[in-house]
């Protein structure tokens, strides 16, 4: 009997395996590898590549904020920390590791090995972005929306500053830190034996769609993760706390520790993200995580779509992807008969431009986002703490410290 | 030893005293009703005992164990569950999934299990399932599995609210207005439905203004005014109560009392 | 320690404070109204700089105003005086209406949108105007010409006051004056108050909460503004990106003080730049702005009710 109604229950929220949705997704697979190839063969085209490899990033980053605020309903403005640290740590203990692993004779083993430290530093990205988490979410669980808003900007700054300042002397403050140079495990023999060459199509296997399906494989996994936990207690805790707190707790759900392990789980995305940022740019410096940064993950998991997997990705990709192809193109051989220099670096500047005046805009027509998650009735969980309705008084509200006095 | 037992249990919000120096006791297996006025502090107890307040002075002890200060989610494992005055179910949420999540505290799989979908993680999600079938059983509403919950309709829904606080397997039960905005019939039903709940081995405490019902189930009644307690007894002895009669049945009680 | 390095400290602790003080009411007069952290305000700081700036230049340019009037105006002071109250009063003027129509147009609509709308609008409101200062003035820092005549005073052995900050004290605490006056002795004034503690009942009793709320949006970015001028008197610059990390500490300060109640803003600026002052003298400078960082967390989270707001239960 149960077995019945488990696959009632669980097929119309997450999607019968029908055979147009598997259908759909392998085309989504096929476009996924088969366009960034396209774009490689064409010369005029190949720095599309590299717009996808950073946009893929951006979706990750996405994500991962989408645990947090999504599912959890909590805002987190200052999400760039966790990707710095995650980069950082690629870095510096990579470059740890590629130095020690230098010593070794065997040229061979030596090369697969240092090409392989990227992948090893997934999990240790992992594990400092959610140790991050866990202390930037402890201290934070009870604060209301917009407190939690500032407190987590707050976070995200005092994490950049101390970069700038050449943190236990790691960070190298302004400067950044680079990446020591290596082949990436199985690039080089992708770039030699990858080749495909006919007509005006000429295709190598470049860095760029390295990165790119690197990108493309933790997003993969990203999504995997998220929508297994959506389909279980702790998810289903999540959706019950952004709902109704109070129902939630009385219930039995410890909603602190629900929300301690969105922090985490969240945090540890944004460190994956971190890793390929660092290893495909080669260099990592306080500018890539300002608060600018923190601002425009929030706006793509928001225009995107809260909650929302495929709305997330979709915010991501036009918000990070759209600015990269404006330049992109502005400076291409395409254009570059029609255009100057100046103008086209100055339509890149115009891009934060647009983009706030695309968070006012979508905030007035549409803040639902672009395609927002079927689940989600309103955008965050009603941040007042509601008491039940007592007879005597009327429902007690807690602001904090909002001492109404001028 | 009783279920529970409040001793000069009293809560104060700046210069009011919500509830003045209570003293109850809960029996297992009893069927107690909290009646009053409105604004007489019967949720504020509800709220103290479920750890939403914790009181400012004097004892409130469940199990032998004292509540004041602890959690409600720690309440809620202790053996406590109850429903809502206005209800809060998780609208978006389906019926059976409402339910399902009153097995978290009786359910342990953490996110790595979810992850990785061990065998350990399909039982207890099996088992999650079926507990929360049952109990959708066990009120009548197991059809209803797959709707939304905020598309139900009225007393479906306060139907669900108990579902879900009895999927949490509790020792007692609060319920706060359960038969408000019903119909005859439908209290009727829901009378049954507390004596079944009472048959299944737990303790029921209720708020309710509909004096059909209460009288007709309640074994004893506790009478809150100005949170303080004005009477207590069986239900014959509250019906002929002067005092009850003044502060809380008031004009027509003649006529209500008559149809009792 | 040094005393006289403390009392310098002290010194510019005070200036600086008064310019995070002016800042802070900025936040805390729209939070007690509206309940919205208005993200963009930091970028009225930075308007009223680079209004201040042009006004200064324009007032002061020959080829402008005409050679007499340029110099009465630089040389002379009485002259000097009126040059910058008019630079003030055409900077607040301005940035004020801008914040009044930033409200019209960009929150206005949301007014009985979820608490998040308005936070991103204003976010969006504060990366347009940073990176319109960027595109349509200049990419680069300007320099704020000074005209000010600035002297330092000997107080004790090193530590000096300057004249400047001698004016940034007088005008901020004037200010100050002037506005606690108005809250609590004008109609309009006790509309504001009345507005912030139940706006619902303020709008039966007949009060025009879009008034109260649009002169909100018009004093709190005119005292930013004031403060921008200051900033840019003080360290000589203007900058577009110049209002970012000063109305982070602002709002600090806000919060410190209790975020909604006026005089809590006033102590709290105070207060936050003298320990910011105090941490650049004593500790290191390159760690002040974390310093400021980490007291608006410890505020946020151990008493979120500030020094003068109540200290707020938790779960009721």
């Amino acid at each position: 009997m149960a077995e019945a109604i488990m696959n009632t229950i669980t097929k119309p929220r997450q999607g019968a395996w029908t055979g147009k949705r598997i259908a759909l997704i392998v085309g989504l697979l096929l476009a996924v590898v088969i366009v960034p190839i396209a774009f490689q063969g064409f010369q005029e085209l190949s720095f599309f590549v590299r717009v996808l490899a950073i946009a893929a990033i951006y979706v990750i980053l996405a994500l991962g904020l989408n645990i947090v605020t999504g599912y959890a309903g909590l805002l987190n403005f200052g999400y760039a920390a966790f990707y710095a640290m995650g980069a950082y740590a690629s870095v510096v203990v990579g470059n740890l590791v590629i130095d020690m692993i230098a010593k070794i004779g065997n040229v061979g083993l030596r090369e697969f090995l240092t090409g392989s430290t990227w992948i090893a530093m997934l999990p240790v990205a992992a594990v400092v972005a959610a140790l991050a988490g866990l202390a930037l979410g402890a201290p934070v669980l009870r604060l209301r929306g917009d407190y939690l808003a500032i407190v987590t900007l707050g976070f995200g700054e005092i994490v950049r500053l101390l970069a700038v300042n050449d943190f236990l002397g790691l960070t190298r403050g302004a400067m950044g830190v680079s990446t020591t140079q290596v082949n990436p495990v199985g690039l080089t023999w992708l770039q030699d034996n990858a080749r495909l060459t006919f007509g005006g199509f000429d295709f190598m296997f470049s860095v760029n769609l390295y990165w790119y399906f690197a990108a493309v494989a933790i997003i993969i996994f990203t999504i995997f993760v998220i929508r297994r936990l959506d389909d279980s207690r702790l998810g289903r805790s999540w959706v019950a706390m952004r709902e109704d707190e109070i129902a939630a707790e009385s219930v039995g759900v410890n909603v602190m520790t629900a929300k301690l392990w969105a922090f985490a789980l969240g945090a540890m995305f944004g460190g994956l993200a971190g890793v390929i940022f660092a290893n495909s740019q080669g260099f990592v410096s306080p500018e890539s995580f300002i608060f600018m940064e923190s601002a425009m993950i929030v706006s793509m998991v928001v225009l995107g779509g809260m909650g929302s997997i495929p709305g997330v990705i979709v915010g991501a990709l036009l918000l990070a992807g759209i600015p990269e192809v404006i330049s992109g193109v502005a400076q291409s051989p395409l254009l570059s008969g029609l255009i100057s220099a100046e103008t086209a670096s100055s339509i890149s500047s115009y891009r934060y431009l647009a983009f706030g005046l695309l968070m006012v805009v979508m905030m007035a027509v549409r803040p639902q986002g672009m395609i927002p998650s079927k689940r989600r009735a309103q955008e965050l969980q009603p941040d007042d703490m509601r008491i039940v309705e007592d007879e005597d008084q009327s429902s007690w509200t807690v602001e904090h410290g909002a001492r109404h006095d001028l | 030893m009783s279920l529970v037992e409040a001793i000069n249990t009293t809560m104060q919000f700046g210069g009011l005293k919500a509830v003045n120096e209570l003293n109850m006791h809960i029996e297992e297996g009893e069927i107690v009703a909290l009646i009053g006025p409105n604004g007489a502090g019967k949720t504020t107890f509800f709220n103290m005992l479920t750890g939403i307040y914790k009181p400012t002075s004097g004892e409130l002890t469940f199990a032998g164990g004292s509540v004041a200060g602890k959690k409600a989610h720690q309440i809620c494992r202790l053996g406590i569950a109850r429903t809502f005055q206005n209800i809060r179910l998780f609208s978006n949420m389906t019926t059976l999934e409402n339910v399902m999540v009153g097995r978290h505290t009786r359910s342990k799989a953490g996110p790595w299990q979810a992850v990785l979908r061990s065998p350990g993680f399909k039982r207890e999600e099996k088992a999650t399932v079926d507990a929360a079938y049952q109990r959708l059983q066990f009120v009548g509403l197991a059809s209803s599995a797959n709707e939304l919950a905020k598309n139900l309709p009225y007393g479906a829904q306060r139907r669900l609210e108990i579902a879900r606080a009895l999927a949490t397997d509790p020792k007692l039960l609060l319920l706060d207005e359960p038969a408000a905005g019903m119909n005859p019939q439908e209290s009727a039903e829901l009378t049954k439905l507390v004596g079944r709940i009472r048959k299944s081995g737990v303790t029921v405490l209720l708020i309710e203004h509909d004096m059909k019902v209460v009288m007709d189930i309640a074994d004893r009644i506790y009478v809150l005014d100005f949170g303080e307690l004005i009477a207590e007894g069986k239900p014959e002895e509250i019906q002929k109560n002067p005092k009850v009669i003044e502060a809380y049945l008031g004009v027509g009680a003649e006529a209500m009392l008559a149809q009792a | 320690m040094a005393l006289d390095t403390l009392v310098q400290q002290m010194i510019n602790g005070i200036t600086l404070g008064g310019m995070y003080a002016l800042v802070a009411l900025g936040y805390t007069l729209v939070y007690g109204i509206m309940l919205m952290i208005n993200f963009a305000h930091s970028e009225m700081f930075m308007a009223g700089a680079y209004v201040g700036l042009f006004a200064l230049t324009g007032l002061s340019n020959p080829k402008l105003v005409g050679a007499g009037t340029a110099h009465f105006f630089t040389s002379s002071g009485f002259g000097l005086v009126l040059l910058f109250v008019l630079v003030f009063l055409i900077a607040m003027i301005a940035v004020g209406c801008l914040g009044m129509f930033i409200e019209r147009v960009a929150y206005r609509p949301l007014r009985n949108a979820p608490r998040l709308a308005p936070l991103i609008s204003a976010i969006g409101v504060s990366i347009f105007l940073q990176n319109a200062a960027l595109l349509w003035i200049d990419s680069r820092a300007l320099p704020f010409p000074q005209l000010f005549p600035v002297k330092d005073i000997t107080i004790y052995k090193t530590a000096s006051i300057s004249t400047l900050q001698i004016l940034i004290l007088v005008t901020v605490v004037v200010l100050l004056l002037c506005l606690d006056t108005f809250v609590s002795r004008t109609r309009i004034g006790k509309a504001m108050r009345a507005t912030s503690q139940d706006r619902d009942a303020a709008g039966l009793m007949g009060v025009n909460i879009n008034t109260v709320i649009a002169l909100a949006f018009f004093i709190g970015p005119a005292l930013g503004a004031v403060a921008g001028i200051f900033s840019g008197m003080y360290y000589g610059t203007v900058h577009w990106g110049m209002g970012f990390i000063p109305g982070i500490k602002s709002f600090t300060a806000a919060v410190v003080g209790g975020i909604g109640n006026l005089r809590g803003a006033m102590i709290g600026g105070f207060v936050l730049g003298i320990l910011e002052a105090l941490a650049a003298g004593f500790l290191s400078s390159g760690y002040k702005d974390v310093i400021a960082f980490i007291v608006l967390i410890l505020v946020l989270i151990f008493r979120p009710g500030g020094l003068l707001g109540e200290s707020v239960v938790e779960k009721v």
